[in-house]
This record gives C-alpha cells, sequence and structure tokens, in this order.
C-alpha cells in the first residue's frame, strides 16, 4: 500500500506547482590563508529546517560540528527529515584555497540547500550556508560565506588534545604550521552565547607562553571565508 | 516567510531553530528578482458629477516591518535608526561625514539624522541592540513612489564605527515582498581610532561621545576593526571580545500594507 500512496503524493505535490526534485553541481573553495575546514556536510532540505540561525542557540548536534567536526548528530536528523545529503565531499579536510566538487540529486520540496564545517584551528567557529533557496532555473549560482561561532565554547585558542568534544574546553587540532604550546588562555567565558558572526582569532606571535597556541599571522581571517558555486542542470 | 513561523513543523523542533531570515549573502537570488512594481490601487477616476462622499477615504498607508539581529560577538548597537526619503544618503564613502553622521557614529545618537529635512518617515528603537538580540520597527507613508529605505546604528564599543543601509530602493515593493540584507561595518573617519580611555561611549569604557574636533583623514571608509589590548595596542580600553567581522547585522524588510 504505502509504495502506492507515496508516488501518488509525489506526483500531486509536482502537479500543484511545489518545488520539484533537481540536480546540482556543487564546488566549494576553501578561501582562508590558513584555516582548514573538517568534512562538509551539504545537505538539500525542505524550507521549514534550518541546521542553524544566527541569534539563536546551537543544538547540540550543531555543537558538536562546531567543536568538534562530528557530523553524525546533524546528519541524523536530516535523514529523520529526508533530506538528501552528502558528506565529506573532500574525503577529509578541506584546506586553504583548496576546492572540492560534489553533485546532489534532489528530492521534490527539498529546495533549501545548507553547508556547513567546522574551522580549524578554532574553539567553536564554522563556515555556514544556512537555507539558500535552491533556484529552479538551470544556471550557475556564486553564494559566498561567512564564518560562524557557535556560542557555546569560550575562544580560549589553545590547541588540547580530545577538546572536540562537547563542554571540553580547547582546540581539538591545529592543521598545517605547528601551533604554539603553554598559552594562558585568551579567555574563559562566552559572554554572547548564541549563534553570531566569528569575531576572529586573536593568535600572538609567542611560539611558547602568550596568551593563545594560535600564530596572528597565520590563524587569522576576514568574511567571506568560502565561495560555493551552485550549478543548477 | 510569516507562513513558516506560524506552522513551525516539527522538523524545526529537532533541529536548530526556526525563524525566515538567511543571514548569508545570496547575491544570485536578490530578492528583486521577484520584485515587481505595485500597481498603486489607482483611485476611482473622480468625477466631479458624483456626490461627494462625506467621509474623507482613508487614505493609502503603506507599512514596512524592519527587523534587525545583531550579529556580534561583544558591540552592542546603539539604537537603530530607520528612515524613509527620497532625496539624499545618510553617508558616502569617500566623503566627509556630516555633522549628524558624526553625532550618530561617535555617540550613538541617530536624533539629527532623523531630523534631516528629506527624511519623510522615521523610527528609532528606545534602547540598544544587544549581541544576539533582535528587534523590530515599523515605517509608515502614504506611498512608497521613489522611496528608499536607510537603516543605521553604531558600534558603540568603538571610537565611530557604525552600520546600516544606504539609501535602498523599496519603491517597487509589493506587500507582503520580504527582502533580507547584510550590513557592514563603517568609520565616520571624524574621530581617531585611539580605543583610548574616555574616548568610547559604549559599556567597554563609558567615555566620551561626540566630540566636535574631527581627525585628519575626514572621511567616510570601511571600518579597519578594533585592536584592543589583547592585540599589543597597550593604551586601549577594548578587549579581544570587542573584535568583529562583517556582516555586523541581518536586516529583513517585509512590506506588510
Amino acid at each position: 500500500m504505502k509504495t502506492r500512496i507515496i508516488p501518488l503524493i509525489t506526483g500531486i505535490l509536482l502537479a500543484s506547482g511545489t518545488a520539484s526534485a533537481a540536480s546540482l553541481d556543487v564546488k566549494i573553495t576553501n578561501l582562508t590563508q590558513g584555516i582548514y575546514f573538517t568534512p562538509l556536510l551539504v545537505s538539500a532540505h525542505t524550507s521549514d529546517a534550518m541546521l542553524f540561525q544566527a541569534g539563536d542557540k546551537a543544538s547540540e548536534a550543531l555543537q558538536a560540528m562546531a567543536e568538534g567536526g562530528s557530523l553524525a548528530g546533524l546528519s541524523e536528523i536530516l535523514t529523520g527529515i529526508n533530506a538528501n545529503t552528502m558528506e565529506n565531499p573532500a574525503g577529509g579536510l578541506l584546506g586553504p584555497v583548496a576546492s572540492t566538487m560534489t553533485s546532489l540529486e534532489t528530492d521534490a520540496g527539498n529546495d533549501r540547500l545548507s553547508i556547513v564545517a567546522m574551522m580549524l584551528p578554532t574553539n567553536d567557529g564554522f563556515v555556514g550556508l544556512n537555507s539558500w533557496p535552491i533556484p529552479t532555473t538551470p544556471g550557475t549560482y556564486h553564494i559566498y560565506l561567512n564564518a560562524y561561532d557557535a556560542g557555546t565554547e569560550a575562544n580560549n585558542e589553545l590547541v588540547v588534545d580530545g577538546s572536540g568534544a562537547p563542554n571540553t574546553p580547547g582546540i581539538p587540532a591545529s592543521p598545517g604550521a605547528a601551533p604554539g604550546t603553554q598559552g594562558s588562555g585568551v579567555t574563559e567565558t562566552e559572554s554572547n552565547t548564541l549563534v553570531h558572526i566569528h569575531r576572529g582569532n586573536l593568535g600572538d606571535d609567542d611560539s611558547t607562553g602568550g596568551k593563545s597556541d594560535l600564530h596572528n599571522t597565520v590563524h587569522r581571517w576576514l568574511n567571506p571565508v568560502a565561495k560555493v558555486t551552485v550549478t543548477v542542470k | 516567510m510569516k507562513l513558516l513561523r506560524l506552522t513551525l513543523p516539527a522538523a524545526c523542533l529537532v533541529l536548530a531553530a526556526c525563524g525566515s531570515d538567511n543571514d548569508d549573502p545570496m547575491p544570485t537570488t536578490m530578492p528583486d528578482e521577484d520584485m515587481q512594481m505595485v500597481e498603486d490601487p489607482a483611485p476611482v477616476d473622480p468625477d466631479p458629477a458624483d456626490p461627494v462622499d462625506p467621509v474623507d477615504p482613508t487614505p493609502t498607508t503603506i507599512e514596512l516591518m524592519i527587523t534587525a539581529t545583531n550579529l556580534t560577538y561583544a558591540q552592542p548597537l546603539s539604537p537603530i535608526a530607520v528612515a524613509l526619503h527620497q532625496e539624499g544618503q545618510f553617508w558616502q564613502v569617500g566623503e566627509p561625514a556630516s555633522n549628524a553622521l558624526e553625532v550618530l557614529a561617535e555617540g550613538g545618537d541617530n536624533s539629527d539624522l532623523l531630523a534631516l529635512g528629506v527624511v519623510q518617515s522615521k523610527a528609532s528603537a528606545t534602547a540598544p541592540l544587544p549581541p544576539g538580540q533582535k528587534t523590530q520597527l515599523t515605517l509608515t507613508h502614504d506611498s512608497l513612489d521613489g522611496q528608499k529605505l536607510s537603516l543605521i546604528s553604531m558600534m558603540v564599543n568603538t571610537n565611530d564605527g557604525f552600520t546600516g543601509l544606504n539609501a535602498l530602493d523599496v519603491s517597487a515593493m509589493t506587500v507582503g515582498q520580504a527582502m533580507t540584507f547584510t550590513t557592514h561595518a563603517y568609520d565616520a573617519g571624524t574621530e581617531a581610532n585611539t580605543e583610548a580611555q574616555g574616548t568610547i561611549p559604549g559599556p567597554a569604557d563609558g567615555g566620551t561621545g561626540f566630540s566636535a574636533d574631527r581627525e585628519a583623514l575626514n572621511k567616510v571608509a570601511m571600518h579597519p576593526g578594533v585592536v584592543g589590548m589583547d592585540d599589543g595596542l597597550t593604551t586601549s580600553v577594548l578587549t579581544s571580545s570587542h573584535k568583529f567581522d562583517n556582516p555586523l547585522m541581518t536586516v529583513t524588510i517585509t512590506r506588510t500594507k
């Protein structure tokens, strides 16, 4: 029975002009000079769902992604709402100025595109695209993405093994240039606990000591931090 | 847009949050794709022979609802001002700031800007907008013909930094239409960015706001950002928490009437 009902509903949706299935190519470029993206989550979903929203509290699933790069929680939710998702198109980290390309076949109704990945080295910074309306007209579209702070962890800028787990302060890894050590910590508090635009890393020029384990000439950025090129076929 | 909030489907509850603002730049889907000229509900050709209605016809009222979210970590935004005008601009990059702009950018007081002769409709928030929070303002006018919308606010933990929307054409907005924008940080160029004690009116300092003196540059530019004591400016009252990056605000303009 079920198998008959589903196509029927789909047919009705199509007939009534609801956003139809689409075939997309999605290219993502890391525009930064010294920041790495953890495995990317690329998802087409319905317009009533959002992975994150600036000015709102991060979900636990978003927190896990932003603090440790884990996609498990977000992925489970997306599966639950029948989103069309591609995980980890770069097969690992997407380094500075590197690009990755993926394709996405979207089902009818999944007319919004969202992309997230943690930025390394940061405490809870992530690159994000929130519910971009997928155009119905075939063509190539460019979108520039900003860096967000999940608001869930103080930006102490200390590189600590195993700190990717939620509620464990620290930056879990610093790929690329070896980070500094023995920093005293930039801050222990997070006064804005809502998702917001990341204020940027501070860093310092002291490789053993100072406040931060990050380098002020390497680990900074300005928005935008990524470029997305979507080709609607 | 409103509909989404009302229906609040289950999917929203499990995901991060619901809302209608998209705060990412969307150059390819700028809302004006869907924009069409509003056909003014043309008053029926008045026929002088007809008896005059004793009651004045209700004038057409246009209403715009403006929602602004502060996207920064620790920069409260001075009470947000919005205005409709047909002429002029609150600021122009490369040009000296007007006195009214200087008053806003150095001290957060928007009253001189809103009192400018070109302003045809205005509204101001009553309090600063804290980081992460949103506020809503309403503008009404009898017609949108030729109208531009400007919005402005000071980042109060700066010397003379401000953000806003500059003379945005809203004349073709249709009822129910919503447009979302993000705003950037500007420097009024009227006060040197010393970040010194006593020069910043926000909670980081509690210093002086407006001072009529002008710095040598005296031109509006994009803001270079704050430095802070943690970054080596030893005389700064700001810390790394006051750093910011663009964009500063998400602004959604919805024509409600």
